[in-house]
């Protein structure tokens, strides 16, 4: 067979070196707390930003960027910046390029099972992908709390929870953290723990990139969390420029976290882009590429391409309060539009990042639970880069109203309609896949469903906004406010929590609770509507967003939409129940393909090795051949020459234990 | 219609001929008894309610936009409704007797429902980027601000121009054709065709008249034009749309538009009564340079009681 005759070339397959976060000689190799971890990581923090800000004073003592506000901003930015730098020391990101730098050979990472690898820098993408989904639940809760905040400061028209200054800091934190949070949502967990699994590959093109951008994102979100006790910041995540330029405190804490944020976002779009294109085990062709592993590839594509426009913005930000330079500030010869244009320049492809990843999980469950190949799988791989390339096309339809030369609204509401037939692919895919199926309501697919229903609702009202003259009334409305809900909740984060009940019990090799994960979906899905849809019709009745009063006769409406956020919100406590009761307190194993897939990923052993294959796979076919008598499998995982048990790692190359380094 | 047809009668051939049910004429027949009779409700039911009404010709031009969007996309969201339903009734595997599904080339790709599709959305959208161009053109921007440079200017001979001034937090008025003056209410003739300037002395605010459905940003030093026809007459509201800081929710007043005779008496009346201190703010201009040297823009002298029974300020002039 010609199998055999390809696996000739198995050991010219550029990967036998183990990937290895590169630790000192002889730390990280001792057990224990010693090395380095997350507590070191915290005291690396907490010292970086004490003597960041003390530099800081030192450097501009009694420098007010905004008078008599007792904020020395280049004391906060310094504390920030070295609290982040200490936080990636004390982690040991730094270890590697350090070591090298001074001409010592770093130390390879041991090949260890224990627990405590969650809580330290390590190459190994399963875990890294797994810290994220911890980190991604974390930042969506803490987020989600503010919303609770937010949905009880609207229960009464006239009579206040918060103070306005309190309440316009929850409002810009939970629009801030969700932002931050909804980039790396489903790249970051599944993109690092599925894509090199799914293409054959033992891991990423490179790890410890990819475990700094675990490590940056996490930084983000302590940053981003900094803004509170700072006093927060009135400016929205939009961080609009006379109103940026004029806050102070919590503004750095805005400025530094989402530069934080985009340089792991840059990171972990570059990783996975490389190792997409670079790392497909042979015969893996980009006709037989699954589809998640499309929509990741022009994710990353957009992370790449769109993020450096935000950090540059941001650090634009950070020079006119701390260098007093005048980018954003008119009446000295800069420009508010200018932080607008360069915003949503990012902004608007950051939209596309959280809602192509969906997409690609809903592609991967709709064929397990329908037992039919995925249906167009040309069209949606076609219609994800043309989302990915159209999206740097649109964005100034976020300025619709606001002065720009008026000729350019014609065209941007033309390309904000056209992107509207890509995105409209992922229906045509879905629904011919539904088409004469035989469907199996699991949890996932629970999930997958209710993403056509949500988004559809998302995308139309979508074609509303881009319309001028309709976008005329709903423009900083209630009505927008509910259209990005529906599109980025009711779509990537749906997708989410189908992807983790889909992939959690291999990624865990835990089998999720069935009944509670119903549950949740019920309640969530069911109370995501009656909490977004009643926003549609309160935007339409005149409430701008981010007021803290509104008209007497909407009251009704925000009432209901208050309680039926605070039972959403307490459908992830279901969620949360449900993951430590299956993970943590009363496992039970998941087999290793417990529905029965064709995909790559779950045809490798449970739990999935350190190098995911035992040896490299020759990838026969696309993983979506379902309900084909004599179709072959997706791939020759040449177990026969290892054995049927898969052992230990044999054969694949000897000499990988050596110190050097492949990179 | 359009999404959702081509993709069941594409299959049609290739399955079984006799025992097979015919699921897209099914689908169909759904779909189009529920979209002829919703459709006409929403149409003339809802229709003539939806904000933000017909006050003036924005208002009545931009609820036609709305209410022609909604008559075109009700069909697109019922049609993937009644598919995913019937999927979901019809396909679902615990069905007694539930076919295995075939998978092959056939159920992979389906050139003739992928060129459908595509086509029915391609001319859908083209479709409405076409309408809503036309839409904004023939409506002189349909009340959205068109910056300092409008290119769809109203022909009517006289049009008044009223200035916005966005400020932290709540929005003034000046009436440069009536010597200048400044004052917190808006008042508006009927039946006359007005421009609104809107700009900011501090942060970015945005003007929005909710029932005249005008929308402009406040931007400091930019005159941001927005055009209208008043039509009706009676009170509106005025709203900040945009973020700007600490009391943005309670940043609100109400306007009216009045005969235009009772307007004109209104304007020259209040032009005169504050003649005094209109001689103390500043020359009218269509943006005012904020005063850099303090957060607030420093347009209105603090030393003056904001309460004095004139209910105008004192002010000074810009620093800067």
């Amino acid at each position: 067979m010609t199998i055999s005759a390809e696996r000739e070339s198995e050991v010219a397959y550029p990967d036998p070196t183990p990937p290895h976060a590169g630790g000192i000689q002889g730390w990280t190799s001792r057990p224990g707390w010693l090395s380095q971890h997350l507590g070191t990581a915290i005291v690396g923090a907490v010292a970086g930003y004490l003597i960041g800000h003390w530099l800081g004073n030192v450097i501009a003592s009694g420098y007010n960027y905004v008078a008599n506000s007792g904020v020395n901003a280049i004391a906060n930015t310094g504390g920030l910046l070295l609290g982040a730098l200490g936080w990636l020391i004390g982690i040991g990101a730094l270890n590697y390029p350090l070591a090298k730098m001074v001409g010592m050979e770093p130390a390879p990472e041991q090949e260890t099972t224990s627990w405590t690898r969650y809580f330290r820098y390590t190459a190994d993408h399963k875990v890294v992908g797994l810290q994220y989904v911890i980190g991604v639940l974390l930042f969506l809760f803490t987020g989600g709390l503010l919303a609770m905040a937010i949905r009880t400061e609207l229960l009464s028209p006239t009579s206040h929870v918060f103070g306005p200054g309190t309440y316009i800091s929850i409002v810009s934190e939970h629009g801030t953290m969700m932002m931050m949070m909804a980039t790396s949502a489903v790249v970051g967990p599944l993109g690092n723990w599925l894509v090199p699994i799914m293409i054959g590959a033992r891991r990423t093109a490179f790890p410890r990139i990819e475990a700094f951008s675990f490590w940056i994102f996490s930084a983000g979100y302590l940053v981003i969390l900094t803004a509170l006790p700072y006093g927060g910041f009135p400016t929205g995540w939009t961080g609009y420029a006379p109103l940026q330029t004029q806050a102070s405190g919590g503004m750095m804490s805005y400025l530094v976290g989402f530069a934080l944020i985009g340089s792991g976002m840059m990171a972990a779009g570059f990783n996975l882009a490389v190792t997409i294109v670079n790392y497909r085990a042979p015969g893996m062709t980009w006709s037989r590429v699954p589809i998640f592993v499309w929509s990741i590839l022009a994710t990353c594509a957009l992370l790449t391409l769109a993020t450096p426009t935000l950090v540059a913005a941001g650090l634009f930000g950070i020079l006119d309060h701390t260098a007093q330079t005048a980018f954003y500030v008119n009446e000295h010869g800069g420009s508010s539009y200018l932080w607008e244009n360069l915003f949503w320049f990012f902004g608007h492809p950051e939209v596309y990042i959280m809602a192509l990843p969906g997409f690609g999980i809903v592609g991967e469950i709709l064929p397990v639970f329908t037992r039919k190949p995925l249906f167009a799988y040309k069209v949606a791989a076609a219609g994800m880069v043309g989302v990915a390339l159209l999206s740097f096309f649109v964005w100034q339809h976020h300025l619709f109203q606001s002065g720009i030369n008026p000729d350019m609204r014609p065209l941007f509401m033309l390309t904000t309609e056209l992107i509207s037939i890509p995105t409209g692919f992922i229906f045509l895919v879905g629904m011919g896949t539904l088409y004469k199926a035989k469907i199996r309501f699991e949890v996932p697919m629970l999930f997958a469903l209710a993403l056509f229903f949500n988004f559809l609702i998302g995308g139309v009202t979508g074609v509303f906004l881009s319309d001028v003259p309709v976008n005329v009334t709903v423009h900083g409305g209630f009505f927008v406010l509910s259209h990005f809900h529906y599109t980025i909740m009711g779509g990537l984060i749906f997708a989410l929590f189908g992807g983790l009940y889909f992939w959690l019990p291999k990624m865990t090799g835990k089998t999720m609770n069935k009944k509670l994960g119903q549950i949740h979906f019920w309640m969530m899905f069911i109370f995501f509507n009656l909490t977004f849809f009643p926003m549609f019709i309160i935007g339409l009745l005149g409430q701008p967003r981010r007021v803290f009063e509104y008209q007497q006769n909407l009251q009704a409406l925000n009432d209901f939409s208050s309680v039926s956020a605070f039972i959403l919100g307490s459908s992830f406590l279901v969620f949360i129940a449900n993951f430590a009761w299956s993970i943590f307190i009363k496992p039970t194993p998941a087999p290793p393909n417990p529905w029965n897939s064709l995909g790559l990923e779950w045809q490798t052993a449970s739990p999935v090795p350190y190098y995911n294959f035992e040896r490299i796979p020759v990838v026969l076919t696309d993983p979506y051949r379902y309900g084909e008598e004599g179709a072959p499998p997706v791939a020759d995982l040449g177990e026969e020459l290892v054995g049927a048990g898969a052992g230990p790692r044999a054969g694949t190359s000897t000499g990988e234990t050596s110190a050097t380094s492949a990179e | 219609m359009t999404d959702t047809a081509p993709t069941p009668s594409a299959h049609q051939p290739a399955g079984p001929p006799s025992a097979e049910p015919r699921h897209f004429w099914r689908m169909f027949a759904i779909w189009i008894v529920l979209s002829a009779i919703l459709d006409p409700l929403f149409y003339f039911l809802v229709g003539p309610h939806v904000p933000p009404g017909t006050m003036t010709s924005s208002a009545a031009e931009n609820q036609l936009d709305f209410n022609i969007l909604f008559v075109i996309a009700l069909p697109v969201i019922l049609a993937v409704w009644v598919y995913l339903g019937y999927s979901i009734i019809m396909w679902r595997a615990s069905r007694k007797d539930a076919p295995e599904p075939v998978g092959g080339e056939a159920a992979r790709t389906n050139l003739r429902v992928q060129t459908a599709w595509i086509t029915v959305t391609s001319v859908i959208v083209l479709f409405l980027a076409g309408f809503g161009t036309y839409e904004l053109i023939q409506n002189y921007g349909a009340g959205g601000g068109q910056g300092p440079n409008p290119i769809w200017k109203p022909t009517a001979s006289h049009i008044l121009p009223v200035q916005v001034i966005g400020q932290q937090w709540k929005f003034t008025y000046r009436y440069p054709t009536y010597g200048g003056f400044e004052t917190q209410q808006l008042i508006l003739p009927a039946d006359t065709t007005i421009a609104f300037h809107v700009t900011s002395l501090d942060v970015i605010h945005s003007f929005w008249a909710y029932q005249l459905s005008i929308k402009a940003d406040a931007n400091p030093q930019v005159d941001n034009v927005a055009y209208t026809t008043t039509r009706q007459l009676g009170r509106f509201t005025v709203r900040c749309s945009e973020l700007c800081g600490l009391w943005h929710g309670a940043m609100y007043n109400f306007g009216q538009v009045v005969p235009k005779a009772q307007f004109d008496s209104w304007a020259r009346q209040t032009e005169l009564t504050t003649a005094a201190n209109t001689r103390l703010l500043p020359p009218f201009a269509w943006t005012y340079v904020p005063d850099a040297n303090g957060a607030g823009g420093g347009y209105y002298n603090n030393t003056v009681d904001p309460y004095s029974p004139s209910e105008v300020y004192g002010a000074r002039q810009p620093a800067s």
